[in-house]
C-alpha cells in the first residue's frame, strides 16, 4: 500500500496531489506536463517536495514536516525512465549488476542471468550499452532496476522504444515477475493503451492534481467524456 | 650546461605535487559538482583564489605563515624537525596551493558534463557519494582528469614567484629550472638560459601533447 500527499512547485507549475494506491498495479495517466514524472521522482527520493509525506508498506519514505527523506537507494524503489540511462563504460552484465554490491559474486552473476533472460537480453551481456537498439538498452534498463528486487517500481513510459509487440510481451512477463516477487508496481503513461494493457487501477492526473482514480474502463471513459465534451465547445 | 640538479628536482616536485593535487582535488570536485550546501559557493571561490592572486603575494602570505614567527609554523617545525619555509616540503605545500585551480577546474567541467540522469541512477541503486566519484564520475571524466594532472605538473614546472618566495635558491633543496634560469638570465649566460629555457618549452610540449593525442584516441575509438 503506497499512501502519499505531496505538494511541489517547480517554475509556474504547481504539484498538489493526495492518493492512496493499494492495486499491485497502478497507471498514473496523464498528457505531457500533468506532472507524471515529477511524482515518481518524488517517491522515488530523488526530489524533496515542497510539503508531503510518502508512505510506503507502513515504512515513512519522505516526511517533511518530521525533516524525513530516507536517500533513493534506501528505500528498495527503483526507477525506470523513458531514457535508459546505462553506464556507457559498462558492459550491460555489469550494468545489470551494480546494484547488488550486497551480494556476492556467485550471487551476482545468478541474479544478473536471472534478470537478462526475464527481458529476453541474456545474448546481450557483453556488450557495452553503445551498441545496444534504442528497443535493448530500455529492456537491460528494466532489467538492471529489477535486480536488486525493488519493492516498489516505478516506470516512467519505459517501453517508448519497443514496439507493440514487444512491449506487450515484455509487460506481461513484468506483470508475472511483480506478482511472483510482491512488487507494487506505478506506471505512468500519456498512452490510453498502456493503461488498459496492464489493466490495472487508474489514476487520471492533469495540471498538477488527481482528477479521477479507479477502474481504467471508468477513469478513461470520464477523460473521453471530457474530451468530446471539449471538441463540442461544450467544456 | 643544463642543471641536472634542478631538472630532477624539478620534475620531483612537479610529480609530487601533481599527485598530491589529484588526491584532493578529486573528492573536491565531486564535492563542489554534487553538494548542496550554499557555503560551497565560498569552498570554490577560496580554491579559484590562486588564480588572481599574484604568485608573489601567496608566497609571502605562505612565508609567514610556515615560518617561525606564527603558532602553525612553529608546530610544523616541531613535528618535522626543520621550519617548512625554505624547504622542498614547503615548496610542495606552496606548489598544491597554487596550482589546485588549475586541477579543480577541469574535473569540475568533466564531472558537471556526466549526465544527470546516470547519477540519479546510481543513486537509485544504492550508491553513496564515494561509490558515485570512483565507479562513475572518475571513468567518465577521465580524460578531464588527464587534463588537470597534465595542467597541475606544468604549472608547477613553470612556477617562479612562490618557489622564490617560499623556497629562496637552495641548490638540490628549493632550487628548480625557473631560478636556474632568472639565475642564468640574472648573469647574462643567454647560452645557458637558452638551453634551460628550451628544456622548458620541450616539456610543456610533450604534456599538452599527450592530452591532445590522449582525447584524438579517445575519439577515434569512440566513433
Amino acid at each position: 500500500m503506497l499512501e502519499f500527499r505531496v505538494k511541489a512547485q517547480r517554475g509556474h507549475f504547481s504539484l498538489d496531489v493526495s492518493c492512496r494506491f493499494a492495486a499491485e498495479w497502478t497507471v498514473i495517466f496523464g498528457p505531457s506536463g500533468a506532472g507524471k514524472s515529477t511524482i515518481l521522482r518524488i517517491l522515488a527520493g530523488l526530489d524533496i517536495p515542497q510539503e508531503g509525506r510518502i508512505v510506503f508498506s507502513e515504512q515513512t519514505l519522505t516526511d517533511t514536516s518530521l525533516r524525513i527523506n530516507l536517500k533513493p537507494g534506501r528505500r528498495r524503489t527503483s526507477l525506470v525512465a523513458q531514457h535508459p540511462a546505462l553506464f556507457p563504460h559498462l558492459s550491460v552484465a555489469k550494468n545489470v549488476s551494480y546494484g547488488l554490491a550486497g551480494l556476492d559474486s556467485r550471487g551476482r552473476i545468478s541474479r544478473v542471468g536471472e534478470m537478462l533472460e526475464m527481458v529476453d537480453a541474456k545474448d546481450l551481456a557483453n556488450r557495452l550499452p553503445r551498441d545496444l537498439s534504442g528497443g535493448e538498452a530500455q529492456r537491460v534498463a528494466l532489467a538492471r532496476s529489477l535486480a536488486p528486487l525493488p519493492r516498489l517500481l516505478l516506470l516512467d513510459e519505459p517501453f517508448s522504444a519497443l514496439d507493440g509487440a514487444a512491449s506487450d510481451s515484455l509487460l506481461l512477463r513484468l506483470q508475472h515477475w511483480t506478482s511472483q516477487h510482491g512488487a507494487q508496481t506505478i506506471l505512468v503513461t500519456h498512452d490510453a493503451t498502456d493503461a488498459f494493457a496492464a489493466g490495472a487501477e487508474v489514476a487520471l492526473l492533469r495540471e498538477g492534481r488527481i482528477r479521477a482514480q479507479g477502474s481504467a474502463v471508468d477513469v478513461l471513459n470520464l477523460e473521453r467524456e471530457r474530451m468530446i465534451k471539449r471538441l463540442d465547445g461544450t467544456a | 650546461m643544463i642543471d641536472w640538479q634542478a631538472f630532477a628536482l624539478t620534475l620531483k616536485l612537479a610529480t609530487v605535487t601533481t599527485a598530491i593535487l589529484l588526491v584532493i582535488a578529486v573528492p573536491l570536485s565531486a564535492l563542489l559538482v554534487l553538494g548542496k550546501s550554499r557555503w560551497l559557493a565560498l569552498l570554490e571561490a577560496l580554491t579559484a583564489l590562486p588564480l588572481v592572486l599574484p604568485p608573489t603575494v601567496l608566497g609571502f602570505f605562505l612565508l609567514v605563515l610556515l615560518g617561525l614567527r606564527t603558532s602553525v609554523g612553529r608546530g610544523i617545525a616541531a613535528i618535522l624537525g626543520h621550519p617548512l619555509a625554505f624547504s622542498f616540503e614547503g615548496l610542495v605545500v606552496g606548489s598544491v596551493i597554487y596550482s589546485l585551480p588549475f586541477a579543480v577546474q577541469p574535473i569540475v567541467a568533466g564531472f558537471s558534463a556526466v549526465e544527470s540522469s546516470l547519477i540519479d541512477a546510481a543513486r537509485l541503486l544504492g550508491a553513496g557519494p564515494p561509490r558515485l566519484v570512483w565507479s562513475l564520475l572518475v571513468p567518465l571524466a577521465r580524460r578531464s582528469i588527464l587534463a588537470a594532472a597534465v595542467l597541475g605538473f606544468l604549472h608547477t614546472v613553470g612556477e617562479f614567484g612562490v618557489v622564490l618566495m617560499l623556497g629562496g635558491d637552495i641548490p638540490g633543496a628549493t632550487r628548480t629550472l625557473s631560478i636556474v634560469l632568472y639565475n642564468q638570465v640574472e648573469n647574462f649566460d643567454y647560452a645557458a638560459a637558452n638551453r634551460t629555457a628550451a628544456l622548458l618549452l620541450g616539456l610543456s610540449i610533450i604534456a599538452l601533447a599527450a592530452i591532445y593525442i590522449g582525447g584524438r584516441w579517445r575519439g577515434a575509438r569512440d566513433a
